[in-house]
């Protein structure tokens, strides 16, 4: 177990290695460069002006210098200008020159500085990742739940109309994008034009014009039911039908095996076989199924959040890859890879904990 | 004039829709007599769920290919109408003269272009790349599952992490970073479109070739038959004139539209993966077969197994997961013009009208909700297939 482990953290670093080189190969292709020195610098800068500004921040070197110098692994560059100010990776002001350090990489701890925040890659991140965190654990509180309890209840008797019902239900919720899924949320329940809105107000049932609220801003400092609902109904949904359909399979499966038929010839009530014999058995599955539909979440978490404009974790993404802040891209790709590779790695190793049929070597 | 009522705007896009009915009821009607000729097709007008994904999934071929000849669409989806400024649906047309239909059955948007006729025409656009873009995807997949899968070693290891690289990439990350005006400016996209179009062309002169290899004279005139075609439009799609890759000039003669390349590349490269993984785990289980051994016993070669004996059996499970994989990739679609990624902002797919659209949802909502809903019906159908699908070919 210690040695598949070690292995898999060997790929993971490998692999979160070329993800990030690949990243950094395409922000720092020619043309994104020059944006980005267009919109830092001045927009009508000429190709010479560009080039220099380039040049005095270190842009003009071999690419694999550069991503060395973003890792911690070469020692960064200090450039000193025509006009007698220097520039460098490890330069902050009030720290001279001779007690910058050499290395300040990722390793060392230092994500960098967001050229569209104007702040340090690494306390953005943190504050961004600990509201789409917030978003996450309601959606998890959701969808979880009410996923294995859909996906129970169709494969408890499988074929019956529950089922049948039940089943469609999750398909249709599987083809659900959040974009879509989203945008009649709001219509529906968060536009005042809405004839359910307009009905419950006419009642005097809701305060306000709308039963929820069409954005989310307010809930980063303020979550509550109206605020936040929302976003999260629209995130768990789509992963919800996934969920459902495994853990119905399971369920169907297990139902099927000697033993259950032998609780039934025994005289055990049906509740208590789904409760006791079978439940545990059928929830092997979905858990593996669970911990993989995190990184898929995360393409959810990007889409709601810009949605509902609630200023998390994929909000930034979209910001930083429309802005192509390099260094903030680069902190949310390592962010979002870690992500998807420790759940794949926790996944693998639940999988074999929980079942003891299944061994690693 | 007054503006329609809910009832009225229902008959105008019943009646709009009129050859879609017919062109549906009669491929109802011809499938469901010959359904015991038709083989798996033929089966799934047993399954109650199956027929209902298919009649959705065939609604929407049929206006895609009535769209392209005209023959639906009120209005010109591009058109902008003074005075139809997010009017409600219904609406009369302002200043409509003879000839004109004379109302916006579905509203005007924020440009004043008319609803229905964006919906309608985005069809066409979303039905011709979904599937053809997954069709690339499954190109690209078996040609390289079926190898890694068959042969093992590190052949199979390094695709296998390659292919768990692009996995591991959030997607909308990949697409803001492949899609952005500045990459398609270095040409980036047409590379790998060089690479992954590439594709086809090697698994078709494989399966030729490895069928039809004891007759040359057979062999040389199909491989030419299939080959020469296919040739010409890979280098007439790839070529595109004032850009990095530009050898054809003049006789370049197919140009698709301005950024459907990009789309289609990004698509197929973050599709490309997941199909390599099925592939390959359908390989590792099927070579272990009688059939195979037998046929490695009669002198085979591995190509003719793979692409001879491996995939026809695994046939079942590709078909399905290809039904779902071209809603995916419709999803796909919807969330690069979402984000306003790939095709320009006017363009009526559904994906682009919904980012329109959701700037102004609270207060109008009738602009976003028609695509929406057009895309949920779309993908649900495939889905209903996929699922109709399985179930009738588990059954025998």
């Amino acid at each position: 177990m210690g040695l598949f482990i070690l292995r898999r953290l060997g790929v993971m670093i490998l692999t979160a290695l070329c993800l990030t080189f690949i990243v950094f190969f395409l922000t720092n292709l020619y043309p994104n460069l020059e944006k980005l020195a267009k919109t830092q610098g001045e927009m009508r800068m000429s190709d010479e002006q560009v080039e220099r500004w380039l040049a005095n921040r270190g842009y003009d070197q071999p690419l694999p210098i550069k991503y060395g110098e973003w890792l911690g692994v070469w020692p960064s560059k200090i450039i000193n200008t025509d006009d007698g100010r220097t520039y460098g990776r490890c330069i902050e002001s009030g720290v001279a020159i001779e007690d910058t350090p050499r290395f300040c990489g990722v390793i060392q701890g230092d994500w960098g500085f967001s050229s569209v925040f104007k702040n340090d890659v690494a306390g953005i991140i943190a504050t961004r990742l600990s509201l789409t965190g917030k978003l996450m654990f309601w959606v998890m509180i959701l969808m979880i739940p009410s996923a294995l309890l859909i996906g129970v209840l169709a494969g408890m008797r499988e074929g019956s109309r529950t089922d049948r019902s039940l089943s469609t239900l999750s398909i249709a919720t599987t083809a659900t994008p959040e974009y879509v899924s989203g945008v009649i949320f709001i219509a529906l329940f968060a536009a005042s034009a809405s004839p359910l809105n307009q009905w419950l107000a006419s009642m005097d049932w809701i305060e306000g014009r709308t039963l929820f609220k069409g954005t989310a801003t307010s809930a980063m400092e303020n979550a509550n039911f109206n605020n936040f609902f929302l976003p999260v109904l629209t995130i768990s949904l789509y992963g919800m039908g996934y969920i459902a359909r495994m853990t119905r399979a399971s369920m169907a499966e297990v139902m099927t095996a000697q033993y259950i038929r032998t609780a039934r010839l025994k005289g055990v009530s049906f509740p208590n076989i789904v409760m006791k014999h079978a439940l545990r058995n059928a929830l092997i599955a979905p858990f593996t199924v669970i911990m993989l539909q995190i990184p898929w979440l995360l393409n959810g978490v990007v889409i709601v959040e810009t949605l509902f404009n609630y200023k998390g974790f994929g909000w930034v993404l979209v910001q930083a890859a429309g802005n192509n802040d390099i260094e903030l891209l680069l902190g949310v790709s390592v962010v979002s890879v870690i992500v998807v590779l420790i759940t794949q790695l926790i996944s693998d190793i639940g999988y074999v904990y929980l079942n003891p049929r299944i061994s690693v070597t | 004039m007054e503006p329609l009522s809910w009832g009225a705007i229902f008959v105008g896009m019943f009646t709009q829709l009129i050859p879609v009915w017919i062109a549906l009821i009669a491929t109802f009607a011809i499938s469901i007599f010959y359904k015991r000729k038709l083989g798996l097709y033929g089966k799934l007008f047993d399954s109650t769920i199956g027929m209902i994904g298919y009649a959705l999934v065939m609604f929407w071929v049929f206006v895609a290919l009535f769209g392209a000849m005209d023959m639906i669409v009120t209005h010109d989806p591009l058109g902008q109408v003074s005075g139809m400024k997010n009017k409600i649906p219904g609406t009369p047309l302002r200043g409509a003269e003879d000839g004109d239909y004379a109302y916006y059955l579905l509203g005007g948007d924020n440009l004043a272009r008319d609803i229905f006729s964006r919906v309608m025409s985005g069809a066409s656009i979303v039905i011709l790349i979904a599937p053809l873009a997954t069709l690339f995807a499954y190109m690209v997949g078996i040609t390289l599952g079926l190898p890694a899968g068959y042969y093992g070693g590190k052949f199979d290891t390094l695709l296998s992490f390659v292919a768990n690289l692009v996995l591991a990439f959030p997607v909308i990350l990949l697409f803001y970073l492949l899609v952005t005006p500045e990459i398609v400016n270095t040409g980036l996209p047409q590379y790998m479109a060089i690479v992954l179009f590439f594709f086809p062309l090697v698994f078709f002169a494989v399966l030729i070739n490895t069928r039809l290899k004891q007759q040359p004279e057979k062999n040389t005139i199909w491989l030419a038959a299939v080959l020469i075609p296919l040739t010409i439009m890979y280098c007439v799609t790839i070529n595109a004139a004032g850009t990095k890759i530009d050898l054809l000039g003049r006789l370049d003669f197919f140009n698709p539209a301005a950024g459907i390349l990009v789309v289609f590349v990004s698509v197929v490269f973050v599709n490309a993966p997941t199909v390599f993984r099925i592939v390959r785990g359908l390989t590792l289980d099927i070579k272990q077969r009688d059939y195979v051994a037998a046929a490695q016993t009669r002198g085979e070669g591995s190509w003719y197994i793979m692409l001879w004996e491996i995939l026809p059996n695994a046939r079942g499970p590709l078909i399905v997961d290809f039904c779902l994989r071209i809603g995916y990739t419709t999803i796909l679609l919807g969330t690069l013009g979402f984000f306003g990624l790939g095709l320009e902002s006017e363009s009526p797919d559904w994906g682009s009208t919904i980012n329109e659209g959701r700037k102004l949802l609270s207060i109008y909502a009738h602009p976003a909700l028609p695509p929406a809903l057009a895309l949920l019906s779309l993908v649900l159908g495939l889905n209903l297939l996929a699922d109709g699908l399985r179930e009738e070919s588990l059954r025998d």
